[in-house]
């Protein structure tokens, strides 16, 4: 059996909006350097793929396209990249996978940024990125109009976006630093690139003034839900996470993926897609129910997500991951409802449930993120 | 009289020709392990912080790559979030571009540093200008002389109004009640250069605001640091010159409402140590000479010419012939040309020197490019950094070692401790945050009053 590739998305206190009210929640400690290794250190003991740190550009909200006044939920949160960085030298083996909004972010410095985090983590770096297609998180910036109708062009932005921070990631050749006493000089300038992106967004000259990251290039992905953001993941992406609720939605999803990957010359590439879920782990179904009813009574309504939710045990969670890979995806993004309980369901019961079944790694394989997907360190772009 | 405290901060050493990357000693200027061997050394000695510069696009000249000294580095916050795992007290200072950077953005990335280093970030506030630069950015750069520091200034307060949209009692997290917060964090600005509305999503950091550091000499300059800045970095080589830049600034603080101790004056400063003083000269000669190759010579010297002058013999005489007056088409990237304001007249002066000291060109270049030194045994750079600061020539120092990562290594086994002999020198940290490090007041909690009336001003 191919083992299953396991991701935890790391959001707040939980995926729930009241998880802050748990009894294990704590909320307090959500802008501490600690809260966040803590999580880091027990997706790692539990062997995860890798994490993701969720971010969006503006503050959290519960309406669509503007702030709310909800006093009830967690609001405020740091950056991504530097909380990935901040947990990064405290981890050995897992992957740390930052969120960047490309909407409003510079290609040239999350390049660097996401080069250096892999320098950092001596190679266990990603990069998620995400479209904003909100006008308040426009207006923090001020540089645009955006309104919800841009969303296709704003994805074709995300894939041009991605590419400049690939090409930049390239724009060292390896051996590029010479330190030739002989001729005194520190670099081999002809292994140093310019770029010269210029797409209908930007344009972006290079090189990079970050030499090439130890995976060469980091991972990219994305959470992909309709066309044009499969697109993106087909075009732009070595890992995409989608949100099937039933097993039958999943092969669809994969041959739209798969034909746009066609569309773009990239067929032959490797691309493996995670299922998101929602989860609430109990070692009693009952339990589990209990948890997420106390939640759901706390926010007035039953929870609503994009992705799957399941309530449960660990066995009947791994039931649907195994179903799920049976249909063709990877393994999964899981989103602990309430983070400082479902984490340690997923690290302590799950996993010990898939190696049972013989569906998960019982040590890591690889020292690098790539490495735990089987990719290979890819050859630069530029290099003669 | 108490005797002042000298403060001190490690300058990571970089893309520069102080760096000597041709030592056998001379580790990576990349990889992470550098960075921490250099840090836990900085926290050891019981610095204030450690600095990191930044430029972002590779200098060229002649339209090429210039390759001679150390070319690259890591992204400056991601590098010292990392930092911040390694270390416990150090202050963790960065510089960053307010021309291709957003204010919501760098407030966001400030703020969240302040909070994962509980309170140690610092911000060296830059301006640059250029269309060589800003070919690197969505946004482009190209900035007017007349709005450069108008747009540092605007840049600075909208983040301090960011920073100070929460005043840091906010969050309740009361589980019972079921109140997380009370809503913070409204901005609207609107200026020449910005106008942006919102609501920042960081809640209020350790230090309030990120301590801010300013470099620079112009008339500009120093007046932008006395509106706003918490240190300033200099370049002043002499204890007459130190002094006299010291009264200047600390002069202009009392019209922002600010006293002498709001603004720390730290010079860069390089140094080398010896057991002797003849084998310390010996050394800083060699070292001097190591950053100065023969093709380096020619560099500089073509940076000031603003000419071709690859032909040129570095151990003869300097050209005959004039520099090219008007804007420097050589070499692009790189801060230091944009100091030679009258070539010509910089060129006579140096003819002057190589004249009266009988120099080479490469001798020229080696002397007028030296900075602020200190050289002897460790005895005697103890005495002498002290005396700088005990006659008022500055408040400390930014140290610029040589070598990475090993450089800051002797200072802080044989020149820290004589400091802190002649009691001028921490022996533990007293504070854990930057601000008490450097003996700061804490940061106001709005933003009216301080730069505010240096902006309209």
């Amino acid at each position: 059996m191919t083992p299953l590739h396991l991701a935890v998305a790391l959001e707040g206190t939980g995926w729930h909006p009241v998880s802050w009210r748990e009894p294990e929640a704590r909320p307090t400690a959500l802008f501490d350097a600690g809260y966040w290794a803590g999580q880091v250190r027990e997706a790692e003991h539990g062997l995860l793929d890798l994490v993701t740190i969720e971010d969006g550009f503006a503050i959290q909200s519960s309406r669509p396209f503007e702030p709310d006044e909800r006093t009830d939920q967690v609001r405020g949160r740091l950056d991504a990249l530097l909380v990935a960085a901040r947990v990064a030298p405290l981890t050995s083996h897992i992957g740390i996978v930052p969120t960047a909004v490309t909407t409003h972010t510079e290609p040239f410095h999350f390049s660097k940024g996401v080069a250096t985090l892999d320098y950092v983590s001596t190679g266990r770096a990603g990069v998620r990125v995400r479209v904003s297609t909100r006008p308040d998180e426009a207006a923090l910036v001020g540089r645009r109009e955006i309104s919800r109708d841009d969303a296709p062009a704003l994805f074709d932005e995300a894939a041009d976006w991605v590419e400049v921070v690939r090409r930049l990631w390239d724009s060292w050749e390896d051996d590029a630093e010479i330190r030739d006493a002989a001729t005194g000089r520190f670099v081999d300038r002809d292994k140093l690139h310019y770029i010269d992106f210029e797409g209908r967004f930007f344009s972006v000259r290079g090189p990079s003034i970050t030499p090439r990251p130890p995976q060469g290039q980091p991972l990219v992905t994305a959470l992909a839900h309709r066309d044009y953001a499969y697109r993106l993941v087909a075009r732009s992406c070595d890992l995409g996470f989608v949100t099937p609720q039933e097993t039958a939605d999943v092969a669809p999803i994969l041959a739209e993926i798969r034909r746009e990957q066609e569309a773009a010359g990239r067929a032959e590439e490797p691309l493996h897609v995670l299922g998101d879920v929602v989860v609430f782990l109990d070692e009693s179904a009952e339990a589990a129910q209990d948890r997420k009813g106390r939640m759901d009574s706390r926010l007035g309504r039953e929870l609503i997500s994009d992705a799957r939710i399941v309530v449960g045990t660990p066995a009947e969670l791994a039931d649907l991951l195994l179903e799920w890979q049976e249909a063709g995806l990877a393994g999964a993004r899981l989103r602990p409802g309430s983070v400082d309980h479902d984490l340690v369901q997923i690290t302590r019961g799950l996993v010990p449930e898939l190696q049972r079944r013989g569906a998960f790694r019982t040590a890591y394989e690889a020292d690098t993120l790539r490495g735990l997907f089987g990719l290979d360190r890819p050859a630069n772009r530029y290099a003669a | 009289m108490p005797r002042k405290q000298i403060h001190l901060a490690a300058h990571f050493p970089g893309v520069n020709n102080t760096t000597v990357w041709s030592d056998p000693e001379a580790g990576s200027h990349i990889e992470f392990d550098s960075f921490v061997h250099f840090a836990r050394t900085a926290e050891r000695a019981k610095f204030d912080f450690l600095f990191l510069a930044e430029g972002l696009r590779l200098r060229e000249q002649h339209g090429l790559i210039y390759d001679l000294d150390v070319v690259g580095r890591p992204d400056t916050f991601t590098i010292l979030a990392a930092l911040a795992a390694v270390t416990d007290r150090l202050g963790l200072a960065g510089t960053i571009n307010s021309t291709f950077n957003e204010p919501y953005e760098v407030a966001r990335q400030f703020a969240s540093l302040d909070h994962l280093s509980a309170g140690r970030a610092a911000w060296n506030v830059v301006t640059s200008w250029d269309e060589f630069t800003g070919e690197n950015f969505r946004r482009a750069g190209f900035l007017p002389q007349d709005k450069r520091y108008l747009r540092a200034k605007e840049f600075l307060a909208a983040t301090w109004e960011l920073f100070d949209s929460w005043r840091g009692d906010e969050i309740v997290a009361d589980k019972e009640s079921g109140e997380f917060w009370r809503p913070a964090g409204d901005f609207a600005i609107r200026s020449d250069q910005f106008d942006i509305h919102g609501r920042f999503p960081v809640p209020r950091s350790p230090q309030g605001r990120p301590v801010v550091l300013q470099a620079g000499d112009s008339e500009e300059g120093r007046e932008f640091a006395a509106s706003g800045a918490d240190a300033i970095f200099t370049r002043h080589g002499t204890l007459e010159a130190g002094q006299a830049f010291y009264a200047d600034v600390k002069g202009r603080l009392a019209k922002y409402g600010r006293s002498p101790e709001d603004l720390k004056i730290m010079p860069a400063a390089t140094f080398v140590l010896g057991d002797t003083e003849a084998e310390a000269q010996e050394k800083a000669r060699h070292v001097r000479y190591q950053q100065v190759s023969p093709a380096t010579a020619i560099k500089f010297l073509e940076q000031l010419w603003n000419r071709d002058l690859s032909d040129h013999d570095p151990d003869g005489p300097l050209p005959t012939v004039d520099p090219v007056v008007g804007e420097n088409t050589i070499s692009r990237g790189r801060a230091s040309v944009r100091m030679y304001r009258d070539p010509i007249r910089t060129a006579n002066e140096w003819r002057e020197l190589a004249e009266a000291k009988h120099l080479s060109t490469r001798e020229v270049i080696i002397e007028v490019t030296g900075r602020q030194n200190f050289i002897g045994t460790p005895g005697r750079v103890a005495e002498l950094l002290d005396e700088f600061v005990q006659a008022d020539a500055s408040d400390g120092f930014v140290l610029v070692p040589h070598i990475t990562p090993g450089g800051l290594d002797d200072f802080a086994d044989t020149v820290v401790p004589l400091l802190q002999e002649r009691g001028v020198f921490r022996t533990e940290y007293e504070g854990s945050t930057l601000r008490e490090h450097l003996g700061l007041k804490p940061a106001p909690t709005t933003a009216a009053g301080d730069l505010g009336t240096a902006v309209s001003g």
